[in-house]
């Protein structure tokens, strides 16, 4: 019998171009709760995908209760006694609670060949869960009348009525109120004092320090280590999530920022309220970084701008003249550029060509006399973007989804380039492409800089904040929490102003 | 094995629909010599004719990631309205006894405008109103088939079947100039426009953007709404103008003309390549697919099959079509 009742030994998974776990070891005792920390992209959520069957590791082996498994689905994992809470909760919105509870695994009753399933012994199943975890919601309720917290809670239930041994919680408490987060830690305490181990992920270190028994930290794919939350203090573990080298991966700073080019007062955002006044300025010439968390509200805050959410109030000045920007076609119009965060959902034509993806934004630009397309002005452009960005397509006919994401990247870079932004919004410009495609952006953003116009990047990598920028404008839950010049900057400051507003 | 071999099945791939209508004509020329003649050619392209204009506005509305359900009842209207106001004065019953001889144009552009009209409604309500295309042109097929009765019902056509049209009427769809039928030219002229729409166009290129990522439209500038309305409204009119040339060539109209064309429409877009999730199709691929039914339907006759067992041919082509068409952007991704 193991001390542990989980151990994942020297797990590494690869994807193309990214090496996102490099041999990790994670050890968790039973009736504990085990703190996993890092960065964004540290490798958490892959770890975490690979213990609950989503992903399966190229190398590793994972041991519940001493015994080696395979775990090859969610099913799989559940049935093991692994559950795991999501950030972001999907229920089936419109179904009952006791539904979803036992969604794959209703009740059947039958007679002779008859088979259904029993909405009586199925309530009655929901009462018992609920009464044990002294839980007071409706099962017959429809689960998308809850609020976030409930169905939180009933998806802790869900975990339990599975027997599970380990329940994985990913930044529960990032979408509850300070009284919803104390109602879950002594749900947690009642689950470890049953013998449950909690996995729990969270930027948080209060509530870290407070909760956890072990942490766990993780950076760039790799394990730092796992020390008793009691030998912890907030410094300690920034420390250990970031310290790094940055070394030469940045290029040298050529770009000299001239006057303000763009100022932002008092932008609000409508539908959803999510950006809450918001004012500050970037200069000709500049890249301004923005920080934060996931959930800090960046992208709503550069697609306000973008005219592609609705603003409930604010201004926005070009070189001090007033714009109304209702829609993505009057940035354009103004001379801006949006590159989005998800590539897949907002940015890429998957089925058309490369030559397509690149004049799309950028038509009118090819009209002939006869108000039809030249077809030579759209192929030359296209050439000439494929050769000075070095974007790797076997033709400008390919399909886009043929391509790596780093050129995929490149071709919606060309895109916008084309439209002769002189603002330029790039919301995770590298996430999720291989470091020599990101070394490469990296030239082309200081590039336009140095051409003088304006650059506002989102980045989740502190790093590149910090290497890349002029300045670093952090957010915290759709406030602005601090501006940094870069330079001289740390990434504890980084941090601590990124959770600034974290109750 | 190797390379030439996957360059042999690439190739068959991309052009499966032409290998299949080739197919077709070869197998049905082997068992029946004398379907090689003009008089087949002839024929084949005439019933080809409309049907391929209401594909071709399927087809907008198709790539654009929507679907036209209403196409069908609007070919009925057009065919109804046009002929309600082009018979010969001297004709018994008259839908307008009083009404005077009008210039050609004019009831024919007022049957296309319909068309339009409704095409602008459909594409209204699944813009602005944001209702599911399937719905909304569901919606639209019943209420211009209701239109479309009452119209018919007037005093003192009581729903009588339209006949006695004026001759410059008919001639549209029975005439021809150096033995090709007129109507062949307009369809042919018709797929000429929307392929330079599909090719050559802003709106054609936004076309294929919403249907691909409606979402990265928006981002890249394009006003989605406008180009949507713009598409549901030439689909609408090609339709109008598919019920008028109905009308000239049959030499007369009923309210059920055009029942369940959208579907054949729809039909022959999927097996002419055309995705039904949007983003995918070409103009000479319709056409293909057009002609593909139009073979079968008298290829088959004319070989003497039972016209009951053509319509299994028919779906299991429908169905093969899409399961080739699939592989294509498999062996891709």
């Amino acid at each position: 019998m193991s001390a542990y009742v989980l151990e994942m030994k020297s797990i590494s998974k690869e994807f193309p171009g990214v090496k996102a776990l490099d041999g990790v070891d994670l050890k968790v005792r039973a009736g504990t709760v085990h703190a996993l920390m890092g960065e964004n992209g540290a490798g958490k959520s892959t770890l975490m995908k690979c213990l609950f069957g989503i992903y399966r590791p190229d190398a590793g082996e994972i041991f519940l209760d001493g015994k080696a498994v395979e775990l090859a689905s969610p099913k799989q994992a559940l049935d093991l006694g692994v559950a795991m809470i999501h950030q972001v909760l999907h229920p089936v919105r419109d179904r009952s609670v006791m539904e979803n509870v036992w969604l794959g695994r209703f009740p059947i009753k039958s007679f002779g060949p008859l088979r259904w399933v029993s909405d009586r012994a199925m309530l009655a199943q929901t009462e018992l869960l609920f009464r044990e975890l002294d839980l007071k919601i409706d099962p017959r309720a429809r689960i998308g009348s809850l609020s976030v917290s409930k169905v939180q809670s009933i998806e802790i239930a869900k975990a339990v009525s599975y027997q599970s041994k380990i329940i994985v919680m990913d930044e529960p408490t990032s979408s509850l109120n300070s009284a919803e987060a104390e109602r879950l830690f002594q749900v947690i305490a009642d689950l470890t004092r049953r013998g449950v181990a909690i996995i729990y992920i969270s930027h948080k270190m209060e509530e870290i320090l407070r909760i956890a028994d072990d942490v766990t930290i993780m950076r760039d794919g790799r394990l730092i280590g796992t020390w008793p939350a009691a030998d912890l203090t907030i410094d300690r573990m920034i420390a250990r999530m970031v310290g790094r080298d940055l070394g030469q991966r940045f290029p040298t700073k050529e770009n000299v920022p001239g006057e303000v080019f763009m100022r932002v007062e008092n932008l609000s955002s409508r539908l959803p309220a999510s950006v809450k006044s918001i004012s500050f300025d970037v200069k000709k010439g500049e890249i301004l970084g923005i920080g934060g968390l996931v959930g800090s509200q960046r992208t709503e805050l550069i697609e306000t701008i973008f005219g592609l959410r609705p603003k409930a109030s604010g201004r926005i000045l070009i070189e001090g003249r007033e714009l109304a920007i209702r829609s993505p076609a009057d940035a354009i119009a103004h001379q801006m550029a949006l590159l989005t965060e998800e590539r897949r959902a907002t940015g890429i034509f998957p089925m058309l060509s490369v030559l397509e993806n690149i004049v799309i934004a950028n038509q009118r630009r090819y009209l002939g006399k006869t108000h039809l397309l030249r077809d030579a002005g759209r192929t030359a452009d296209a050439r000439r973007y494929v050769t000075e960005l070095r974007i790797k397509t076997p033709s400008i006919e390919t399909p886009i989804k043929n391509l790596s994401g780093g050129n995929q990247q490149k071709v919606l870079l060309a895109r916008w380039l084309l439209t002769q932004p002189v603002l330029l919004l790039l919301d995770e410009p590298t996430r999720g492409i291989d470091v020599g495609a990101k070394a490469e952006i990296y030239g082309i953003i200081s590039q336009l800089a140095k051409q003088g116009k304006s650059i506002i990047f989102i980045s989740s990598e502190m790093s590149e904040l910090i290497g890349l920028s002029d300045r670093i404008l952090v957010m915290c839950e759709g406030r602005l929490s601090g501006v940094l010049p870069a330079e001289g900057a740390t990434e504890e400051q980084i941090l601590r102003l990124a959770t600034r507003f974290v109750s | 094995m190797g390379a030439a071999w996957k360059r042999i099945a690439a190739f068959s791939l991309e052009y499966a629909i032409y290998i299949v209508l080739l197919i077709l004509v070869v197998g049905i020329a082997i068992r029946e010599p004398a379907f090689l003649s003009a008089g087949s050619l002839r024929n084949i392209l005439l019933s080809s004719s409309t049907r391929v204009i209401i594909a071709l506005g399927s087809a907008l509305v198709l790539i654009s990631g929507g679907v036209d359900l209403s196409a069908g009842r609007v070919v009925g209207l057009a065919a109804v309205l046009s002929a309600s106001m082009l018979q010969i004065p001297e004709y018994a019953r008259r839908f307008y006894p009083e009404l005077p001889n009008l210039p050609l144009f004019v009831p024919l552009l007022i049957a296309v405008a319909a068309g339009l009209l409704i095409g602008l409604f459909n594409g209204l309500a699944v813009s602005k109103l944001r209702i599911a295309p399937f719905i909304a042109t569901l919606g639209s097929m019943v209420i211009v088939y209701g239109l479309n009765l009452i119209y018919f019902d007037q005093e003192p056509n009581n729903s009588q079947p339209i006949g006695g049209l004026r001759p410059d009427f008919t001639a549209l769809g029975s005439g021809s100039v150096a033995s090709i039928p007129y109507i062949v030219i307009f369809a042919a002229v018709v797929v000429g426009l929307i392929w330079i729409l599909f090719n050559k166009t802003i709106l054609g290129k936004n076309m294929y953007a919403i249907g691909g990522n409606k979402d990265a439209a928006k981002v890249s500038g394009i006003n989605v709404d406008a180009t949507l309305i713009k598409i549901y409204a030439i689909a609408g009119a090609l339709a109008g103008l598919a019920g008028v040339l109905e009308a000239a060539r049959s030499g007369g109209a009923k309210s059920n003309y055009g029942e369940m064309y959208e579907l054949d429409a729809i039909a022959a877009c999927v097996v002419g390549g055309v995705s039904t999730t949007g983003g995918i199709g070409t103009a000479q691929g319709v056409l293909a697919g057009v002609l593909i039914f139009a073979v079968i339907n008298y290829g088959l006759t004319f070989i003497g099959m039972n016209p009951n067992l053509q319509y299994i041919v028919k779906g299991l082509i429908i169905v093969a079509a899409v399961a080739i068409d699939v592989r294509k952007y498999w062996s891709r991704s």
